[in-house]
């Protein structure tokens, strides 16, 4: 490993990525790099919650960051308890925060 | 089996010789040292790109040209990768990534049928026969709760490992890094390189306490040395390193503003008066590392209780497991890093090998030996490592009665103190009954030590002769859809 100290994690593996992309978050426009995940994109922006608890109703997001602890589960393009640790960002894709167990539609 | 008539069988594209699972460390080693031998190897694993949690790497679109900036020995990586793709290419190794392989079963004719989830929805299905069956599924952070670490910015260490080295990307700016373990040193020292600020490492031990074993640390030069060297190097980087304290508290409303780190005894209860608090924007926390054991389990495997409080893969020399015809390398088989699985990825294939063929040939015979021997120098190593970072009984004390434990179901250590005091449950699976400890989406990964050291306590426990609690069964390794199930019962 190098001893120096970068600024960013980008500037210290010298990252050359791919043209960045948008989609949005709750409607709001964020930008997200090709290979990146939902979670890191989310990170990225300076969002660390996009779930509240069934039970409570208390913000979560990224725990564990490989996909055993599901307490990053969001809801992408309608779809939820997607597990945004895991699940890689695409061009347009539409992350609304997660209520409870995402089915609130199916109650009504 | 009868080996002998086994390597008469021809090639079979329907039934691999040996399926590995798990492309870390010790799968890579295990899956490209096979197939040196001539064996054809299915390699199946739950990430698109092979490495394990230990070796993530960003995925191409991130165009990092020196991946290597964030990872100690990425050359033994390049050249595992290297051998994997030639093998690949030869056809020798089929490598089936994004194949979460949910549960294993064994046919009539002693084959083993690995049932995958695959796809990027993951909702494909898929089954592989192979006629051995080697387990390298590596390990997940174990957690400890504490108040406020549902917080947002509270992440795991593993965790916030795990997004810098595949997404490039940190939780915070300003990062206390805190739990046991000697990862935790290594994730100090990521963050800091990667551009962070970490104003301290919390460690509830003492490294004192490795020096109880003398012998052990004289014949591990090599680990010392990298203690010493990350020691250096995390005082260079600015972090105060803070032995015996524990976080007790996180402070913040929609993000951690500050935790509170107290002192804590030899038995890990803090002192109280002790408390400071420590600006910071995130939390990475982590006591240690648990094998993922759902493969071996459903596979009949048996286990062993760990010096670190965990269950691991009952292995013998020869890194078989009590069930003829399947292996086990690496984390698996007990925490001990990156260096022993490699070790243990390559002896395993070679075990395989010699039990198939009635033996090895001389040079592969020469290299059994010495990998053994290292072996044993190694997770005697892991053992004193184990025992020097296991939660201390005390822990437990630092709960308040509202402190989550279980994040998934939101259930409080005082509803598991009441189901343990009042109704009497002394085992994981009595509290999981009364509270729903444990029954959520992870299925008790993220608690299950907790919740298990909370029953123990209480200890009303077991009944005259019953086996202290095994490793938590968990038939299904992932969540899989009900179809999946359903399809399962027809004959494939």
């Amino acid at each position: 490993m190098r001893r120096t100290h970068a600024r960013t994690p980008a500037e210290l593996v010298a990252a050359r990525p791919e043209p960045e992309f948008q989609l949005t978050f709750d409607g709001r426009p964020i930008r997200g790099l090709p290979g990146q995940s939902i979670a890191a994109t989310l990170w990225s922006a300076g969002i660390l919650t996009w779930r509240t608890t069934r039970v409570h109703g208390r913000p979560r997001g990224a725990f564990c960051g490989i996909g055993a602890c599901y307490d990053c589960l969001a809801t992408v393009n309608g779809r939820p308890n997607q597990r945004a640790c895991l699940l890689p960002a695409r061009p347009g894709d539409a992350i609304t925060t997660q209520e409870g167990d995402g089915y609130a539609a199916l109650d009504r | 089996m009868p080996h002998s008539t086994d390597e008469r069988r021809p090639r079979d594209a329907d039934c691999a010789g040996l399926a590995v699972v798990g492309a870390g460390p010790a799968g890579l080693a295990a899956a490209v040292t096979a197939a040196d031998h001539g064996l054809d190897v299915v390699l199946l694993d739950s990430a698109v790109t092979p490495g394990g949690q230990y070796y993530r790497s960003p995925p191409g679109g991130l165009g990092a040209t020196r991946p290597g900036a964030l990872h100690h020995g990425w050359p033994v990586f390049a050249e595992l990768s290297a051998r994997l793709a030639a093998h690949r290419d030869s056809g020798a190794i089929r490598h089936l990534p994004n194949h979460q392989v949910w549960t294993v079963e064994r046919a009539g004719d002693g084959d083993w049928i690995l049932h995958a989830v695959t796809g990027a929805e993951g909702d494909q299905r898929s089954a592989v026969r192979a006629r051995r069956l080697l387990l390298a599924t590596g390990a997940h952070e174990r957690q400890l709760p504490f108040p406020g670490w549902t917080l947002p910015g509270v992440v795991s260490a593993a965790g916030a490992q795990a997004m810098l080295k595949s997404g490039l990307v940190l939780p915070g700016r300003r990062i206390v890094v805190a739990g046991s373990g000697p990862l935790l040193q290594a994730v100090a020292l990521s963050l800091t390189r990667a551009g962070a600020s970490v104003p301290a490492l919390i460690e509830a031990s003492g490294y004192g306490a490795y020096a109880r074993a003398p012998q052990v640390l004289a014949a591990n030069p090599g680990k010392m040395a990298e203690g010493v060297r990350h020691g250096a190097a995390l005082t260079g980087a600015g972090v105060r390193m803070l032995t015996r304290r524990a976080v007790t508290d996180v402070h913040g409303d929609d993000r951690v503003e500050a935790v509170t780190v107290s002192r804590v005894d030899r038995r890990w209860r803090p002192v109280p008066g002790t408390g400071r608090e420590i600006a910071c924007d995130a939390l990475a926390v982590g006591h240690g590392l648990a094998p993922q054991l759902e493969l071996a389990v459903a596979a009949g495997c048996g286990t062993r209780a760990c010096a670190d409080g965990t269950h691991a893969v009952t292995l013998d020399q020869q890194l078989r497991t009590t069930v003829p015809g399947v292996w086990a390398a690496g984390e698996a088989g007990g925490i001990g890093g990156v260096e022993l699985a490699l070790c243990e990825g390559e002896l395993a294939a070679l075990s395989v090998i010699r039990e198939m063929r009635g033996g090895v040939q001389r040079a592969a015979a020469r290299r059994a030996v010495a990998l053994l021997r290292s072996r044993r120098r190694l997770r005697a190593f892991s053992t004193l490592m184990g025992a020097v970072h296991r939660p201390g009984a005390g822990w437990s004390e630092w709960l308040t009665g509202d402190t989550e434990v279980c994040r998934c179901e939101e259930v409080t250590a005082g509803r598991i103190r009441t189901a343990c005091e009042e109704f009497g449950a002394g085992d994981t699976r009595t509290v999981k009954l009364l509270t729903r400890a444990g029954m959520g989406w992870c299925q008790g990964r993220t608690c299950g030590f907790a919740v298990r050291e909370l029953a123990d306590a209480h200890g009303s426990g077991r009944g005259a002769g019953e086996e202290p609690d095994g490793p938590d069964r968990r038939p299904l390794a992932c969540p899989v859809r009900l179809s999946t199930l359903a399809d399962l019962a027809e004959p494939a």
